[in-house]
């Protein structure tokens, strides 16, 4: 753990982390946009995998496990969201949310 | 000296986050989500999970920046200026996060932690056998499932980024 610095401020810190991600992820127009914020808020929920695992369950690694398998969740989804992304531009010419109107339905 | 050192990551990543979802160019947006990145396994170094923080590093700063970047590259022209929300949306959805942030603070500060004083340091031989037993509280099942996913993602990505080329060869052939 690290020396002076409690539970609570690390909460604090990622509590902040993820709000801003959901601040980005509604406020913002632009696909990749949404992606960069998505990725915000995966951080801030892996950090308080790993930080409840070392201050409160020293012993075992499940957390650290967690946070491994949420960093492989998000590289998957980072690849396949960036090639759609990238196929609705050659389609449409465009990656802004509101031009987005062939993959409904 | 730790302390000081999780103040500066601490400011450093809250303020590049914000400069990260209010930025109106693309590129300098995503390099602020590399500080980000930066930070938070500069977190993990604090508290001594070596090998997490060496993972977050490659795949997320060495892995997935580069490909936001590539795709940044390739949709946007670089001066373009992105199109932002209303301000009396942004008003309203600042103002329901910090409501939601005041929520999650103050359960997180109401509720009392049984805090376990130590200072081990996790070997990744720990993290790799812990990974790959198959007895009590071992992780093998979920570590196979994730592979399997990885594979199929990165088969699907493939299928998706090239888009119908593919299903035109298979008429000629």
């Amino acid at each position: 753990m690290i020396a002076g610095i409690s539970i609570y401020e690390i909460f604090t810190l990622t509590s902040i982390l993820f709000f801003i991600g959901i601040y980005g992820f509604i406020t913002r127009k632009n696909l990749i946009s949404i992606l960069i914020s998505l990725e915000l808020i995966l951080n801030a929920s892996a950090i308080n995998f790993v930080i409840i695992n070392k201050y409160l369950y020293p012993d075992v690694l499940q957390g650290v496990f967690f946070s491994i398998f949420i960093i492989a969740v998000a590289a998957a989804e980072t690849a396949l969201a960036v090639a759609i992304i990238i196929n609705l531009y050659r389609q449409i010419s465009s990656v802004e949310v509101k031009d987005t109107e062939i993959m409904k339905y | 000296m730790e302390k000081i050192v999780f103040y500066i990551l601490a400011l450093i990543m809250i303020v590049a986050a914000i400069a990260s979802v209010t930025s109106r160019q693309m590129l300098r947006s995503v390099i602020y989500l590399l500080f980000v990145l930066i930070g938070v396994a500069g977190i993990y170094f604090l508290i001594d999970y070596n090998f997490l923080a060496a993972v977050q590093l490659t795949v997320y700063a060495g892995g997935i920046i580069v490909l936001v970047i590539f795709s940044v590259l390739l949709v946007h022209h670089i001066e373009m200026e992105l199109e932002m929300a209303k301000l009396s949306k942004k008003l309203i959805t600042g103002l329901v996060c910090l409501i939601g942030l005041g929520v999650f603070l103050s359960v997180i500060y109401s509720t009392n932690f049984n805090v376990v004083e130590n200072s081990k340091t996790t070997d990744v031989s720990d993290i790799g056998m812990g990974l790959l037993s198959y007895g009590a509280g071992g992780f093998i099942l979920p570590f196979e499932v994730i592979s399997i996913l990885l594979l199929a993602a990165m088969i699907g990505a493939i299928i998706i980024g090239k888009g119908d080329k593919l299903t035109k060869n298979d008429d000629t052939l």
